[in-house]
């Protein structure tokens, strides 16, 4: 395969988030910068939490399938200068994380997150009658919610400003 | 004292005060009173971890300092830096859930001002993890007002808790002498008696709004010593508890 910026981008769509299976590296907007360096490919990447677990496994993750699929040295680094947010994350996967049943994060806009967080729509049945029930659940990224309306708990991607 | 050293007696306190808690947190898991606050503890003491981790590496990477792991586990009690409040044991529900109230907002207001740093490599640390204090801050507050509004046992013990937490707290704000005054002068954050006056503005807030009483900032004496080494006798403990796993080999690769 060439070694061009489309084909890196095409392979990295093939690397998906360990904790959330159906987003990959390039939904999530964790990748900051790739490169062609000779015979070589670079990549930037960002965690989205600062203390993810899964961040050392999805860095390891982006160079074996990048090695395999393009054939060639892959090297990723952290990116000490970029900032996520969840802002970063593309519409398509705000849409691939509601089929997934986590409601997607709010666009956050230096509101404080208590403001944000009132009526989430319910991941199940879409509702606004929802509460938040802890700011944290089964994975730093993630909210418990319960919605009045379907009467059941449902998890929330947070926004991180 | 030189800038650098200053520097590392500033983030080494901010680090063993975040790793120190979050080992405390790590003891809720699996004996919260109920599953989402079983949750909640665990998930700030993994956030904790994460952030004394990362002021670690800072030290590592930007101002000489050793292998993080190396470092937090593998140091004499009298080097670590951290303040009393965080090496309290976790008591009861109410003590628990006071410290955490009280130190998240003062690291808060810390990350806030550190956004500004004359030190380049704290600016985009700072912003990432105020944003994920926030919802140790909202998860405080929600519990804080909720707390005080159940009845009348269960509002002095939250005031009870708060008497007894708020002079531990004030050891948050240690004076640092001759390091605080160069970092001041440096730019590098406005000093310690700054933040402390940020802090009970913001506490105040909340706390009156719960109807609960701040014991005057003059009436008690603040519990100072542990950014000078001085430990209670609680922290040694911890530490041999904390490092027992790496101390069997601390070569291993995790």
């Amino acid at each position: 395969m060439e070694l061009n910026e489309t084909n890196i981008y095409k392979a990295l769509e093939q690397v998906m988030d360990p904790e959330i299976p159906v987003l990959n590296v390039l939904d999530l907007g964790m990748i900051t910068a790739v490169e062609v360096a000779g015979e070589a490919v670079h990549v930037k990447m960002i965690p989205t939490f600062a203390a993810c677990p899964a961040v050392e496994l999805i860095r390891r993750n982006i160079r074996t399938v990048l090695e395999e699929t393009l054939q060639t040295v892959v090297t990723v680094e952290i990116d000490r200068e970029a900032h996520w947010t969840s802002n970063r994350m593309t519409d398509s996967a705000k849409e691939k994380l509601k089929n997934f049943g986590i409601a997607p994060p709010q666009i956050s806009n230096g509101e404080a997150y208590s403001e944000i967080l009132l009526q989430t729509p319910c991941a199940h049945c879409g509702s606004k009658n929802t509460y938040l029930r802890s700011p944290f659940g089964s994975t730093l990224c993630r909210a418990i919610h319960y919605c009045r309306d379907c009467g059941q708990v449902f998890e929330h991607f947070k926004p991180l400003e | 004292m030189t800038k650098n050293n200053a520097l590392i007696y500033m983030l080494t306190a901010m680090a063993d005060d975040a790793l120190i808690l979050g080992h405390r947190n790590s003891e809720w898991t699996g004996l919260g009173p109920v599953m989402e606050e079983d949750i909640a503890f665990s998930s700030m003491a993994q956030d904790k971890i994460g952030h004394a981790w990362a002021l670690y590496r800072i030290q590592q990477e930007d101002l000489g300092g050793g292998d993080p792991d190396q470092f937090a586990f593998l140091r004499n009690e009298k080097d670590y830096r951290c303040c009393h409040l965080v090496e309290q044991p976790n008591g009861e529900y109410d003590f628990s859930l006071m410290r955490h109230f009280l130190f998240d907002h003062a690291e808060a207001i810390r990350y806030e001002q550190l956004q500004q740093s004359s030190f380049a490599p704290l600016q985009p640390l700072a912003r990432k993890l105020k944003g994920e204090i926030k919802y140790h801050t909202l998860h405080a507050n929600a519990w804080i007002t909720q707390l005080c509004r159940a009845g009348e046992e269960s509002y002095a013990r939250m005031q009870s808790a708060l008497n007894a937490c708020f002079p531990l707290a004030l050891g948050l704000f240690e004076p640092g002498g001759e390091a605080e005054d160069l970092l001041v002068a440096e730019k590098v954050y406005p000093g310690e008696k700054a933040l402390q006056q940020l802090w009970m503005d913001r506490i105040y807030a909340i706390l009156s709004a719960a109807a609960l009483n701040l014991p005057g900032e003059h009436a008690v004496q603040p519990a100072y010593g542990g950014r000078k080494g001085c430990h209670t006798v609680h922290l040694q403990p911890l530490l041999e508890e904390m490092g027992n796993v790496f101390r069997t080999d601390p070569a291993a690769t995790w």
